[in-house]
């Protein structure tokens, strides 16, 4: 009995690190992409609150915190107050099963895939019900386009982790991880490489960031599926994406980057040079490559057109990750190294 | 993909879409600036180089003895072109003409210049200031007073401003 209760206080605890440390990330993640687009702009970004600007979103969030939450008469009330929260818990719920180091997971299940493609899936309930309770065209037409979308690249995104599945022979994260075992060239990005692209391209549509952003489209749809949300409701959706921004970094890291293992791995010397980096700061330094190249992408490329949208995941990603599941398969049977040569 | 391609192009465009062709050289654009030195002028503390041209804010101007220049002979009141200026006169106890009264109102004038362009004895005057404000109801009526203190506050700007474009008026 007392050992259970310390079980679930451990479990506890780390939950609780998670959300601190995953907070902290989306912090500096609305910091950084100011400041990144600023500079790709030729701009400075925002450098007046705190020193060079960094106690913006600390400011932000103040704001957001303090503003009035307004709720539309025309709405259902019990339901647009639930979906942002819905959003945002399903964007928390997902870190759960991601392991930041041999060992170092909240709950360490074997089926963590299928259960981050599940929770994943869920998230996008909570913009369907904002957008359909806020009872405004301009947020359901948001959520329509984002259902539709992440209908589309769902399926991309599950043909991918098909093959990491396949190559890996496990769907337990640090299973995956540990077979890419040997250094940059041993991690699955290439073998894997075409699915690697269909699944980043196909998280930062899942994620409705830029170039995909039509759910949002602020330009036709004034915000999409969060028009009539203010104050902390709209907080909860702003976190809860830039949290699903952290997760696909962090997933593609570990699926196809070799999670918290070093690229330096079998070099001769250089292995031992890098041997003192921890695990965790080789996983954060991948994640933080992806989440730069989503704010690369947000400042370089214009939104694609509703249909190319759809052109793209159903007639291009779709075919072609079924062609590299089969690719995969013979590989993996011919144990083709230096990647299938154990499996 | 038009059918009257030939399959070297239609194979080149294949290899260049699956590629990511356009959009690396895209990142490549984005990605160069990000690293450029920043040309954002920081308002408050810096500012761009201002034209001694410029029409900005009001002046009445006195000669360096401290004598008002203007001579209430009302030209500006009457070439304005947006009725902004109110000009009332009469022979002070000296014997000389003043203006009792010169209003200009800022939410009227257009900034034409024309008023100083007909003044006689360079009296009233547009300054280079263009960032000013106005917070309370009725502080957009500038009134005698409120344009010689932005005259002499400025008078050295204005002076300089003047003596440069001198050769072109």
């Amino acid at each position: 009995m007392l050992n259970n209760i310390y079980m679930i206080a451990i479990i506890f605890a780390k939950a609780i690190a998670i959300v601190i440390g995953l907070i902290i990330m989306v912090l500096l993640l609305t910091y950084l992409e100011r400041k990144v687009i600023g500079y790709m702009h030729v701009r400075i970004g925002p450098n007046r609150v705190g020193p060079r600007g960094w106690l913006q979103p600390v400011a932000d969030t103040i704001k957001l915190i303090t503003k009035e939450i307004i709720i539309p008469t025309a709405s259902n009330r019990f339901l647009f107050v639930l979906a942002p929260a819905i959003s945002f818990g399903t964007a928390l719920i997902a870190w759960a099963v991601i392991p930041f180091d041999q060992g170092v997971v909240v709950a360490n299940i074997n089926a963590g895939i299928l259960y981050v493609l599940a929770i994943s899936s869920l998230g996008v309930y909570g913009i369907m019900i904002a957008g359909w309770a806020s009872n405004s065209k301009y947020s359901l037409f948001g959520s329509l386009r984002a259902a539709a979308q992440s209908i589309s690249y769902e399926i991309a995104m599950g043909f991918a982790l098909i093959g990491v599945m396949m190559a890996a022979g496990s769907l337990n994260f640090q299973a995956v991880v540990m077979a890419q075992q040997g250094g940059f060239w041993h991690w699955y990005w290439l073998p894997l490489l075409p699915l690697f692209m269909v699944y980043w391209i196909s998280g930062v549509a899942e994620t409705n960031r830029l170039p995909f952003d039509v759910a949002e489209g602020e330009s036709e749809l004034v915000g999409g599926f969060h028009v009539e949300y203010s104050g902390v409701t709209f907080a909860l959706f702003f976190f809860a994406e830039y949290a699903n921004m952290v997760l696909i970094s962090a997933l593609i890291s570990l699926l196809f980057l070799g999670g918290w293992l070093s690229p330096f791995q079998s070099i001769p010397y250089v292995e031992f040079w890098f041997a003192w980096v921890p695990g965790p700061v080789w996983l954060l330094i991948k994640i933080s490559f992806f989440l730069y190249c989503y704010l690369w992408f947000r400042a370089t490329f214009p939104r694609f057109r509703y249909d190319q949208i759809m052109r793209l995941g159903w007639k291009v990603f779709i075919p072609l990750t079924l062609i590299w599941i089969i690719v995969i398969a013979f590989a993996v049977q011919l144990k083709i190294g230096p990647w299938f040569a154990s499996g | 993909m038009r059918a009257d391609k030939n399959m070297i192009q239609r194979l080149t465009q294949y290899i260049k879409s699956f590629s990511f062709w356009d959009f690396l050289v895209g990142m490549k654009v984005t990605g160069s600036y990000f690293w450029k030195k920043k040309i954002t002028i920081q308002y408050p503390e810096e500012s761009t180089p201002v034209s001694p041209r410029f029409r900005g804010i009001h002046a009445l101007r006195r000669y360096p003895n401290g004598e008002e220049r203007c001579i209430a002979c009302k030209l500006c009141e009457a070439v304005c072109p947006a009725l902004a200026i109110k000009i009332e006169a009469e022979p002070y106890a000296d014997g000389l003409r003043r203006t009792t009264l010169y209003e200009i109102d800022l939410f009227k004038c257009i900034y034409c210049g024309l008023c100083e362009e007909s003044c006689p004895v360079d009296a009233i005057v547009l300054t280079n200031m263009g960032d000013y404000h106005i917070e309370q109801r009725g502080e957009n009526i500038l009134t005698k007073e409120k344009l010689l203190a932005i005259g002499d506050q400025y008078e050295v700007q204005i002076a300089k401003d003047r003596a440069e474009d001198k050769a072109y008026r």
